[in-house]
């Protein structure tokens, strides 16, 4: 193809897309005259050009749409369906375009009927100002206003008469000729600025902006095609390897001339690498420019009112990965404008504002780029997606009822299930979802469905690392070098003993002690299978979070970070869940990139192996559905063992027993620059006199107190099932951990032993705030009891979501609401949604509990009604979320 | 028979040592012959993945044939690696030496012996008998198709 026509299509294709969302920003803000000036710049220049390539069709086309669009800038008012008819002269101009790009020259036929109707359209809008004017000034405009109608439709490229009218008349808005005729503008638009009090800015501005955008257009990009970026990608690569060999010759002789140059150039190549590769990242953005009209047309053509919203726009893709969720995303915003949302009639019925949202979010997290389209329509019909795998055969019918809704949800994505009439009807939703799945599914990444029935529904695709430029850190671990993805590093500590940062060895496990947390540890090269080799003070602890989840990862050396791009792992290592991807590095060579994820389930693992045989724990355990806890397992007193979860202890101390002191009556420490009392959990536990005393120390603020034990033995993970509920006080019950009978210690007993004021302490409220706290599980019922009454709260405790509402419902009420999101039966989001519902209790607010807490889940929550949302173990998060919400309630 | 046919039936073959047995792979699926260089090992990858490497921008997944194929690991000594595709992938099989093209009649083949080592008969798809020592054809998506270890590894 011609080189000119070739970049023709090309920047008119750009050009057209910014029309689309220009013209829909414009019909939105017709006031706005910035975006008239910029729409009709664009059409004008694809005009211009077609002119000058000899292309008659496009260039009577975009003269049509130009004069209409000339109208608006006149100041006519705007009409939706003159918006309209200028989007479907633009699709048409698409078509054309399409065929020059396929056959290098306009397609056949005519298009009369558009530009017949677009100057219908002029004709109309000239005519109606016309009625307007005669009241103020009619003499000016009346006579050159008249439309003139032909006999015959117009020739390709022909001008009306109205048209040669407006240009003669319009001349001297060009604001480059020089003054003079630019007086006679501002005289001609008198009379009408007048009247349409818009008319007069949009004039002005347009002036203005026109020439500023002259100024500033010459052009700071250039087109390149993708096969040469990717062919310069492959030199730089041989580039850098021919640079590597010439060091390797250069070392081995010392003083050589050559070593500076060599110093340079391997520089250079460094920077020309880093050029290149950031070529390939696009900002999402441009798959989301085509929403803005889609959503515009398919509102106009459902008659719903739908307010799109993006955000994360600049979040950067690589370009494949971009080209590959187009399609679906896509086809997603068609759904949930389509299906999802319903009539504004609806929504008035269901008390929902009139318009319809639609949600588009990009952003990174862990290592990935999570995208969310999310409504707030109906969401999904549940009982239709049941029947409808029934019926399929996808779910036999006694199994289907014992599946959670969110299972069910996940059946719109299998294989052909969604494009059953029935569904598409009736249910309305899940059109093609397979497809959009299985597109996804080809870039390694997965789709997640969340529905709230009435309340809405959320898409969340996240697509790996995979193809894209992240920064990363470049570890040694084993000898072996490996990109640890930045996003999920928190800090970097280099722990010493003696040092704040502590490492501590429970047993087999060992813990860094990291401002007020605890933190499980693992060496990275035994997480690779290794030997484990040196010691771990030596090493540098990369502090990692994975959701909540936070955990540190010994390496032997940090190097550097450095912007890699990520490549696919081969498929017969694919299965490896350490790592998430390769890459190749600056000096050339192949490391691997750890995957957080992989890295915190195999410490989970790792920890639990450790403890050996405790099989006959899990066949107990796996029959409760409790998530498995960290507990902390020590004795004191007697040989039985003990346990309290780790998250409620703050530090493990071993102290000098001789730094034990007594004070009226009652062992004291030092610690800190406080006196922290020491407690005993029962009268056989001794203080010792000499040698080294283990602590479990609780801190509240600046308070301490610590139980006195006799031995730490380990940490575990296990699930947590009390099965002997106790009478003594300081004991919760008994639960098998890891196939021993254990003693789960109730701490919130022993706080105020320590400190008679440790529940009533701080700014006491006058009256008691009141907790509403609602989990299936007595274990965190009794283990959340006392930490908020600790912090001053009056708690009532339910087990289950239904128990809950029915206290609401007897008229008790609470200041707050401290749910679980997963409980059998009614879960944390219904409860939510069911107060919410309630007009009564509809301010109560909420704050969820999860062991998972998910950016998906979050959003799921917030829609339902959560106010907060607080991982299960973390208490400061709790007291935190609670003081927030009660104080928000009491200033209300 | 015709020419033609007798035509159509010649193969040309790339070959290989391994383990001082001969072998032959089809030249259609030979991309290259290179020396492996920075070769970096995958923890916790299969044993017959020697590893990984830059090859000119593209990251090939090395595959120990010795190990592969059931015969003694190798102990020092030069190797060579045959690049070769699948499905997009770029894999280097690690040989001993390679040696040269031989073009052999297609009614020559045998079929593999049936005493034949199975971690060798997974892989060949036949025997040719040349002068003096016997040439064993690879099947090289037999050889790439490592996940599914069925037969005694």
């Amino acid at each position: 193809m011609d080189d000119l026509l070739r970049e023709f299509v090309t920047e008119t294709n750009e050009s057209l897309d910014v029309v689309d969302v220009e013209l829909v920003r414009f019909e939105q803000d017709p006031n706005n005259a910035k975006i008239l000036d910029n729409i009709f710049r664009l059409v004008h220049t694809i005009k211009g050009t077609c002119g000058f390539l000899n292309l008659p069709r496009l260039e009577a086309l975009a003269h049509a749409a130009e004069t209409l669009m000339g109208k608006f800038r006149d100041g006519q008012s705007v009409t939706s369906e003159a918006v309209t008819l200028v989007l479907a002269t633009i699709d048409r101009i698409k078509m054309i375009l399409g065929s020059l790009d396929r056959e290098q020259c306009e397609p056949e036929g005519t298009d009369d009927d558009l530009i017949g109707e677009l100057h219908h359209m002029v004709a109309k809008l000239t005519a109606s100002p016309v009625v307007k004017l005669k009241v103020g000034e009619p003499e000016v405009t009346v006579g050159t206003l008249v439309p003139q109608v032909l006999e015959r439709p117009l020739f390709p490229g022909e001008v009306s008469l109205d048209e040669l009218e407006r240009v003669f008349r319009e001349t001297p808005a060009n604001p480059r000729p020089a003054p003079k005729p630019e007086v006679v503008k501002s005289e001609s638009i008198k009379p009408e600025a007048a009247k349409t009090d818009t008319a007069k800015p949009v004039m002005g501005k347009l002036a203005a902006t026109e020439a500023f955008d002259d100024g500033g257009k010459n052009g700071q990009s250039i087109r390149v095609t993708v096969d040469t970026l990717e062919h310069l990608m492959t030199m730089v690569s041989e580039l850098v390897l021919t640079r590597n060999q010439l060091l390797e010759i250069v070392r081995r002789h010392e003083d050589s001339e050559f070593k500076t140059p060599l110093q340079r150039l391997s520089n250079v190549t460094a920077e020309l690498q880093e050029g290149v590769m950031k070529t390939r990242m696009q900002p999402i953005g441009n798959a989301w420019q085509k929403f803005p009209r889609i959503v515009r047309d398919l509102s106009n053509e459902l008659g719903k009112q739908i307010d799109l919203e993006m955000v994360g726009a600049e979040t950067e893709l690589d370009r494949q990965v971009l080209d590959l969720i187009k399609d679906p995303l896509t086809h997603m915003v068609r759904n949930s404008a389509d299906h999802g949302l319903e009539s504004p009639e609806q929504r008035r019925i269901a008390g929902k504002p009139p318009n319809g949202r639609i949600r588009l979010s990009a952003y990174h997290e862990g290592g990935h780029i999570i995208i969310q389209v999310a409504d707030d329509g109906r969401g999904l019909d549940t009982e239709r997606i049941k029947a409808n795998a029934v019926a399929q055969g996808l779910v036999a019918e006694a199994d289907v009822e014992k599946l959670s809704e969110s299972q069910i949800h996940k059946f719109i994505f299998a294989a052909g299930f969604s494009t059953a009439a029935t569904v598409t009807n009736v249910s309305g939703r899940g059109v093609g979802m397979d497809v959009v799945r299985n597109n996804i599914d080809q870039i390694g990444g997965t789709i997640d469905v969340k529905s709230v029935a009435g309340v809405g529904l959320s898409f969340t695709i996240k697509i790996p690392l995979t193809l894209a430029i992240v920064a990363a850190l470049i570890v040694e671990a084993g000898g072996d070098r490996f990109a640890i993805p930045k996003l999920s590093v928190i800090e970097l500590v280099r722990a010493r003993s003696g040092s704040e940062h502590r490492i501590e060895r429970i047993k087999n496990t060992t813990v860094l002690r990291l401002r007020e947390k605890l933190l499980p540890l693992a060496r990275l090269s035994e997480l690779l299978g290794g030997k484990a080799a040196g010691d771990v003070e030596s090493g540098f602890i990369v502090v990692t979070q994975v959701g909540g989840q936070i955990f540190g990862i010994v390496v032997d050396k940090v190097f550097h970070t450095e912007e890699i791009v990520v490549k696919p792992m081969s498929s017969k290592l694919r299965h490896i869940t350490m790592f998430s991807g390769n890459t190749i590095l600056g000096d050339g060579s192949v490391i691997m990139i750890i995957d957080p994820n992989g890295a915190a389930q195999a410490i989970g693992s790792s920890i639990t192996s450790q403890v050996g045989a405790h099989e006959a724990a899990q066949a107990v355990s796996a029959a409760t559905t409790e998530q498995s806890t960290s507990l902390l397992m020590f004795r004191a007193g007697s040989s039985e063992l003990k346990a309290v979860p780790l998250s409620l202890i703050t530090r493990l101390e071993e102290i000098d027993a001789r730094k034990i002191e007594m004070s009226n009556g009652r062992h004291m420490v030092q610690y800190r620059g406080h006196l922290m009392p020491l407690i005993t959990m029962n009268d056989a536990v001794n203080i010792k006199g000499e040698g080294a005393q283990s602590l479990l120390v609780v801190s509240d603020g600046a308070r301490s107190m610590a139980l006195v034990v006799d031995e730490i033995v380990d940490i575990v993970e296990d699930r947590l099932d009390i099965q002997v509920v106790s009478d003594n006080a300081g004991v919760i019950g008994s639960a098998i951990i890891k196939g021993q009978a254990t003693e789960i210690i109730d701490i919130g007993h022993f706080l105020p032993l320590a400190f008679a004021d440790w529940f009533r302490r701080k700014e006491q409220p006058q009256q008691a705030r009141t907790v509403l706290l609602i989990d299936d599980s007595p274990f965190f019922r009794d283990m959340l009891t006392p930490v908020l009454q600790a912090a001053g709260y009056a708690v009532t405790t339910a087990s289950s979501g239904m128990e809950a509402l029915a206290l609401l419902n007897q008229g008790r009420s609470f200041d707050v609401a401290i749910t679980d999101t997963e409980m059998p039966g009614m879960d944390g989001f219904a409860f939510a949604a069911a107060v919410r519902a309630e007009a009564r209790t509809a301010d109560l607010p909420i704050i969820a509990l999860s062991s998972a807490v998910s950016a998906d889940a979050i959003e799921r929550g917030r829609k339902v009604g959560f106010h907060d949302y607080v991982a299960k173990f973390d208490r400061q998060g709790l007291i935190a979320a609670l003081k927030e919400q009660t104080d928000v309630g009491r200033a209300a | 028979m015709s020419t033609e046919a007798a035509i159509d039936r010649i193969k040309e073959y790339v070959t290989a040592t391994i383990g001082g047995q001969l072998f032959g792979l089809p030249i259609q699926r030979v991309q290259d012959v290179f020396t492996p260089e920075r070769v970096t090992r995958v923890p916790l990858a299969p044993p017959e993945i020697a590893g990984v490497l830059n090859l000119r921008g593209r990251i090939v997944t090395l595959i120990d044939m010795r190990d592969r194929l059931g015969l003694e690991r190798r102990d020092g000594g030069t190797t060579m690696a045959i690049g070769v595709e699948s499905a997009g992938e770029s894999y280097g099989l690690l040989i001993d030496a390679v040696g040269e093209v031989l073009k052999l009649d297609d009614a020559g083949r045998e079929a593999n012996p049936i005493n034949l080592d199975p971690r060798l008969a997974r892989v060949s798809s036949g025997i040719h008998r040349l002068d003096g020592q016997l040439l064993m054809l690879v099947d090289v998506d037999r050889v790439l198709d490592i996940g599914t270890k069925s037969i005694a590894a």
